[in-house]
């Protein structure tokens, strides 16, 4: 029995940030004072907190310690595992107020949460099957093993009233019972596990594979007893190696313990899972687009129907749905439909995953209860907005999503909410923009963003979303006209209503949504010239004013394309003579301003 | 049968489970336009101007009916604003990205695009002009060009290329916008193991695929006093070339072929079917001979220059399986340089063999080696049956108003075996023919082999001959001919012949024949009715047995002896390249 | 693994050892007061005591822990016993030699040491 358990943030996150050496210098340290049967180092997932790692947590006080360096690990071994003294100074800030410690719980960042998919992730070591046992762990598949009939499995998740959290919000139990009945004799079926997360900024199925693997593989197993399959596939990205890694000693663990294989509980029942690693492309997550890639064919959608359900892998009945999806499944089937179902709002039911990035404090990974508004996700959860700024907009759904403005900040999160103001839940990237964004550049960079992951089967996609893009790129160049925001809002629905698949059906929403709430922008552009956020750099210009600038040479020697240059003008007051920018050699790159002491330069 | 009703336009149709919008429409009178579709081949949904507005009970929703299914009780709506608008932005968006260099396209009078945009009414083609990338045309191989510039990313090349030829050498690189077709790691074709079959150009809508021409080498050489220019036409192309001049298909023009070919100007004008009964006599012997003498069985038959590449490409280990025949056209060449040469007294270096071939890999055939008989290439310059007919146009030769004209003699006469050889089983059935009689002695009792006639890819059958158990097989398309094949190779069939053809149907499906457009390929068996117009000609002829050809006979008597002599064999038999992949 | 006995098993042995890592769980907490009121009253030997003494007894499903000031700063040092089953102890004004009573009396015999807490000292 370890008095004392030290958690190492081991995703990928945290290991970019050097996770690893930390923990090698810990157990050394742990090694050296003699505690190694006293304090036990757990290398676990994702926290969330990403901004902050590398991250330990000690246990049992649940002292939190944020971007921990390799040199603080004697203090924190000899300070607080042997004496029992935290070392404050170390820990996250935020958990330190003028009254002591609080526990990591009761920071603003956690409190709001809700943990289901993520519950185990950041708690136990991923890669030991016995820890995820030991939090219940298999004790759902057992259940619907030996006590449930597959109908009675897919009744419970029907009653739970979970919905995809790939991105469409499907009923999640609709899809089972389809795929268990439309092909009454089928002599194949198959499971898959999307794991090809691919919205820009979303990582929250990298850190449940990377801190809760058997979750995925538990799930999927109770979806083969259900529908009637004993093979599984995780088409997972080659990007995420870690998760591949984990994935694989997971799978093996399993079968070793004969949770996966053949007979598995003495039941009768058979399932096994591969993967298949993904090359990461977009569209590949595209349900259809993603079975292809694992018959091994280039990553393309097919037309639908037929669905997955009648026709899908290998041309038999098959379901697929994502990670976070999947890791929800065995605490409904071990604490009821009904627990699960009195999360959440009416449609919508359990919890969301969100990876909160772009202008917010706190970014990172959070799970909440869907109806939490975005006004207690940006302020509270993610402690507002750096600097001071104001908050402008939030985009969620990624490239498929929209940009929900200001006047809908208290709009409770869900599935149909999402969608009523023009953008949709997606895997749950969350970007917070401030005023310094400008709505016509975000668009264009979602929109980039598609224009290089279309696949390019069908029209619409591969050049509607092309000429949209250059329409919008001529916008932020100052080259627009208003009949080319008709022009480009006539060709968004075009896009939407002709193309083949999910990706191109979505991916004029980032337009058509800053069209809809920051259309006043867009005019900025092409009627005044301007970019009111002062981003689009062909319609700034940088100038210095002379009566302010003391001549001292800094902004010249900064200028990358020696556009800067003395004048024989000398301010009131000043000793030397005012510097000029020729705008013809300025590049907009913005190194001058940065220098400039008294603050002369303007760009508008 | 579950029968599905629907209401199209307002007009109730009945169609069984399964049955496609754009079918059901069909049963409605209704066409709906199509571009990427290929019935059975390309059915990918993926241009997106076949939509049609759809209402399941749940509003209208446009889909693509080439590939959307009917339901019980669906409207569907085919010219709503909606659809018409939807199908024109479509078309403008892939005009954005193609070179409208109509005026010099091959394709100016038969382009799918084009029609299409007429049609619609479309007035502004520019509508979303952008930027695009600029593609190098690829001209590599020996038979093709291809220009991905005029590329609209149909994908119909690709399918036929993999779906009927099994072959697979083009299909989708890069992504996005920057997708395009080409081969892997941007090889050219001509460094492929493509087989030069053409398939491609033949589904291509518009002129991003199309043969190399060779007309204007055709009258240059005309035009060269010091040449004697013949020309030879494969079975197939009388039964196709009507087409480019408004005849129905399946219309033979056999003898207003021979007038316009003497209009252009060559000096005699052949047959290929006087090669093919040629052939058949070489053929049965070498068959005979393997038969009896313990050679390599089963013998395939080695006419179609796709079929043979693609054997020495994906079958290498199969080459001493093909018969050592001569193609038709070549055996036409290799007789004409030299038996005919010399009756004439015409250097062969002056002589100038051109070609009309259903075929765009007889470009590649004649440059072949162990393919020059009198020291030059037996066939100088092989056309399609479309450069034939841009030839004629060119030389202003008003095709429907020629009196039909006969082939010169003696290169001229064919039998009615010879002319069948454009349809898939026709050369089987023709060395059936005259294979009983050298086995037995006399004449089959029945010459009509209707077991190894009509469009299946794969056909079987077995005959007594005498007291041999003949058992034959019969594959189109290369994709057909791997099924086949391995069969052999896994011992689960002993066949003692078999006759394989390139394109799928045979000759009268060639890469070089006339383009049917899609509206038209999805509808109809182009095979079976081009077919029709040679069993037709084969059941009219007088005499259809090849060693009936008195002209043969007479070949035999003044120059090589029997079938089969060493004579025979130097000038009408060839070599094999194990070449493999890549 | 071919029964759910088996899994049960695995389960009962390593929850425990999970258990540690859950706030709220069914272990007894020791919550010594480490804000600047406490440790100028001189909470940090008392915390080293009750550290060194639950590791000296082993006691297992006993933590100890910091937490900032509780409000009372007059009766620091501050120690909270929680026992699992919710039951709160306030220890007040601990002094680093109370430290075995209260582990000895409450912690491991479960009988509240009445005279430390701070029900006592408001009376008195």
């Amino acid at each position: 029995m370890y008095r004392s358990h030290v958690l190492v943030c081991g995703g990928t996150g945290c290991t970019s940030s050097g996770s690893a050496k930390i923990i090698e210098t810990l157990q050394a340290e742990i090694d050296k004072n003699g505690l190694h049967d006293e304090v036990q180092v757990v290398k676990t997932g994702c926290f969330g907190l990403c901004a902050l790692g590398p991250i330990m947590i000690v246990y049992p006080e649940g002292s939190f310690y944020s971007m921990v360096k390799e040199e603080d690990i004697p203090e924190i071994v000899s300070e607080h595992l042997l004496k029992g003294r935290i070392v404050s100074r170390l820990l996250y800030q935020e958990t330190v107020t003028d009254d002591g410690i609080k526990a990591l719980n009761d920071t603003s960042f956690y409190k709001k949460q809700l943990r289901i998919a993520l519950r185990n992730c950041g708690v136990i070591n991923p890669e030991n099957i016995d820890e995820y046992i030991g939090t219940d762990g298999y004790a759902a598949l057992g259940k619907v093993l030996t006590e449930m009939t597959p109908e009675q499995v897919i009744q419970e998740i029907l009653d739970s009233g979970l919905r995809g959290r790939g991105g469409g919000g499907f009923p999640t139990g609709m899809k089972w019972k389809l795929a268990r009945n439309i092909v009454p004799d089928a002599d194949q079926k198959y499971v898959c596990c999307n794991a090809d997360e691919g919205d820009p900024g979303a990582f929250m199925d990298r850190s449940v594979l990377e801190g809760d693997p058997h979750v995925v593989l538990e799930a999927m197993a109770i979806a083969g007893y259900a529908i009637g399959a004993n093979q599984g596939y995780i088409y997972v990205r080659a990007e995420y190696p870690i998760a591949i890694q984990r994935l694989e000693i997971a799978i093996n663990q399993a079968r070793e313990y004969g949770l996966l294989g053949k007979n598995i509980f003495n039941s009768g029942f058979d399932f096994d899972i591969d993967l298949r690693l993904g090359a990461g492309a977009f569209v590949c997550g595209e349900e259809t687009a993603l079975m292809t890639s694992i018959e091994g064919n280039r990553g393309e959608p097919r037309p639908r129907p037929p669905f997955p359900a009648e026709k899908g892998l290998y041309g038999k009945p098959t379901i697929l749905n994502n990670v976070e999806t999947y890791a929800n499944i065995p605490r409904i089937i071990l604490n009821g439909a009904k627990w699960f179902s009195e999360m959440g709002t009416e449609k919508s039911k359990g919890t969301k995953v969100f990876a909160l990035g772009g202008k917010i404090n706190n970014t990172g990974l959070v799970e909440v209860p869907m109806g939490t508004t975005l006004r207690e996700v940006v302020e509270e959860i993610g402690g507002g907005i750096p600097n001071g700024k104001k908050f402008k907009a939030a985009q969620t759904g990624g490239p498929s999503g929209g940009c929900i403005p200001a006047e809908h900040f208290d709009v409770p999160i869900d599935y149909d909410n999402l969608i009523a103001i023009g953008s949709m839940m997606g895997s749950g990237g969350l970007i917070v923009m401030d005023e310094d964004n400008c709505m016509v550049d975000i668009a264009k960079f979602f929109l980039e963003f598609t224009v290089d992951e279309s696949c390019g089967k069908c029209t619409p996609c591969r050049v509607g979303t092309k000429r949209l893009y250059e329409m919008l790129d001529k916008i932020t160049k100052g080259q627009g006209t208003l009949e080319d925001i008709d022009k480009m809002e006539e060709l968004c629905y075009y896009i939407k209503a002709n193309s083949l698949c999910g990706l191109g059906q979505t991916a004029p929403n980032p337009v058509l949504s800053t069209l809809k709430f920051f259309r006043d922008e867009y005019i900025a552009h092409v009627v005044d010239k301007k970019c009111p956020a002062g981003v689009c750099k062909d319609l700034l210009q940088f100038t210095i004013e002379k009566d302010k600038c003391i001549g001292c040479g800094m902004c010249a020697k900064q200028c990358p394309a020696n556009a800067i240059t003395r004048t024989d003008y000398i301010a009131p007051g000043k000793k030397l003579a005012a510097f000029e920018i020729d705008p013809a050699k300025c590049v907009k790159c913005g190194a001058c301003i940065e220098k400039c002491k008294p603050g002369a330069i303007y760009k508008k | 049968m579950d029968m599905i009703n629907v209401k199209i336009n307002g007009v109730e149709v009945s169609a069984p489970k399964g049955t496609t919008i754009l079918q059901a429409a069909r049963m409605a009178n209704i066409d709906i336009p199509t571009l990427c579709y290929l019935k059975d081949i390309n059915e990918i949904g993926a241009c997106r101007i076949c939509v049609v507005e759809a209402d399941e009970g749940r509003g209208k929703r446009l889909v693509a009916s080439c590939v959307y299914p009917i339901t019980e009780g669906m409207q569907v709506y085919t010219n709503t604003p909606n659809v018409l608008e939807s199908r024109k932005k479509t078309l403008q968006l892939i005009l954005s990205t193609h070179d409208k260099k109509c005026t010099s396209c091959v394709r100016s009078e038969n382009c799918e695009l084009k029609k299409m945009a007429n049609d619609m009414g479309l007035t502004d083609e520019f509508k979303y002009e952008g930027e695009n990338i600029q593609y190098e045309i690829d001209d590599s191989a020996a038979h093709m060009i291809r220009d991905n510039n005029k590329c609209i990313l149909c994908r119909r090349c690709v399918a036929v290329c993999n779906a009927n030829q099994g072959v697979g050498v083009i299909g989708a690189n890069e992504r996005g916008f920057k997708t395009h077709i080409s081969s892997a790691f941007e090889l050219g074709l001509g460094t492929t193991s493509c087989i030069s079959c053409g398939q491609c150009i033949a589904v291509c809508p518009v002129g991003a695929i199309t043969e190399k021409d060779s007309t204007d080498d055709v009258l240059k050489a005309i035009a060269d006093e010091k040449k004697f220019v013949i020309v030879q036409t494969a079975p197939a192309v009388r039964a196709a070339l009507g087409e480019e001049f408004g005849y129905e298909m399946g219309t033979n023009v056999e003898g207003k072929m021979a007038a316009a070919l003497r209009r252009i100007g060559f000096d005699k004008v052949f047959d290929t079917n006087f090669a093919a009964d040629l052939t058949i006599m070489e053929e049965a012997t070498e068959l005979v001979e393997r038969v009896t003498n313990g050679g390599k069985l089963p013998m395939i038959t080695s006419c179609s220059p796709g079929w043979i590449k693609y054997c020495e490409h994906y079958f290498p280990d199969m080459t001493e399986n093909l018969s050592s025949c001569k193609s038709p056209m070549q055996m036409f060449g290799a007789t004409a340089k030299t038996y005919y040469a010399e009756k004439m007294g015409i250097d062969p270096k002056d002589m100038v063999v051109v070609a009309v071939m259903p075929c765009t890999a007889k470009k590649f055939e004649i440059g072949r080696d162990d393919q020059n008989a009198a020291g030059v290439p037996d066939v100088d310059i092989s056309i399609t049956t479309r450069e034939l007919a841009r030839l004629i146009k060119r030389c202003g030769i008003k095709f429907d108003k020629l009196a039909d004209e006969q082939f010169d003699q003696p290169l001229g006469i064919g039998t009615g075996a010879a002319v069948i050889f454009g349809a898939t089983g026709g050369v089987m059935e023709a060395a059936l023919r005259t294979a009983v009689k050298m086995i037995t002695g006399s004449e089959a009792g029945d010459i009509n082999f209707t077991e190894v006639r009509g469009v299946a890819g794969i056909k079987e059958a077995s005959y007594k001959v005498g007291d041999l158990d003949v058992k034959v097989a019969v594959a189109s398309g290369t994709a057909n001919a791997a099924e086949l094949l391995k069969k052999v190779q896994n011992g689960e069939a002993d066949y003692t012949f078999i006759e394989i053809m390139g394109c799928p149907g045979g000759c009268v499906n060639g890469g070089g024949q006339p383009q049917v457009p899609a509206s038209v390929r999805n509808f109809e068996d182009i095979r079976a009715i081009r077919a029709k117009a040679l069993y037709d000609q084969d059941a009219a002829s007088e005499i259809r047995l090849s060693h009936e050809n008195p002209a043969i006979k007479s070949l035999y008597e003044e120059f090589f002896e029997k079938p089969g002599s060493h004579k025979a064999h130097e000038i009408l038999h060839t070599s094999y390249v194990k070449r493999g992949l890549y | 693994m071919k029964s759910l006995d088996e899994l049960k098993a695995i389960r009962d042995r390593m929850k425990g050892q999970v258990d540690i890592r859950e706030e709220g769980s069914d272990a007894t907490r020791v919550v010594v007061g480490m804000a600047t009121c406490g440790i100028a009253a001189g909470a940090r030997p008392v915390l080293t005591a009750f550290s060194n003494a639950v590791q000296e007894r082993d006691l297992q499903n006993v933590a100890v822990v910091q937490t900032g000031c509780i409000g009372l700063c007059m009766y620091e040092p501050i120690v909270e016993v929680y026992k699992a089953d919710g039951e709160k102890t306030t220890y007040v004004k601990v002094k680093p030699e109370m430290v075995e009573e209260i582990i000895d009396q409450h912690i491991i015999k479960g009988n509240v040491v009445t005279k430390y807490t701070i029900e006592t000292a408001k009376l008195g």
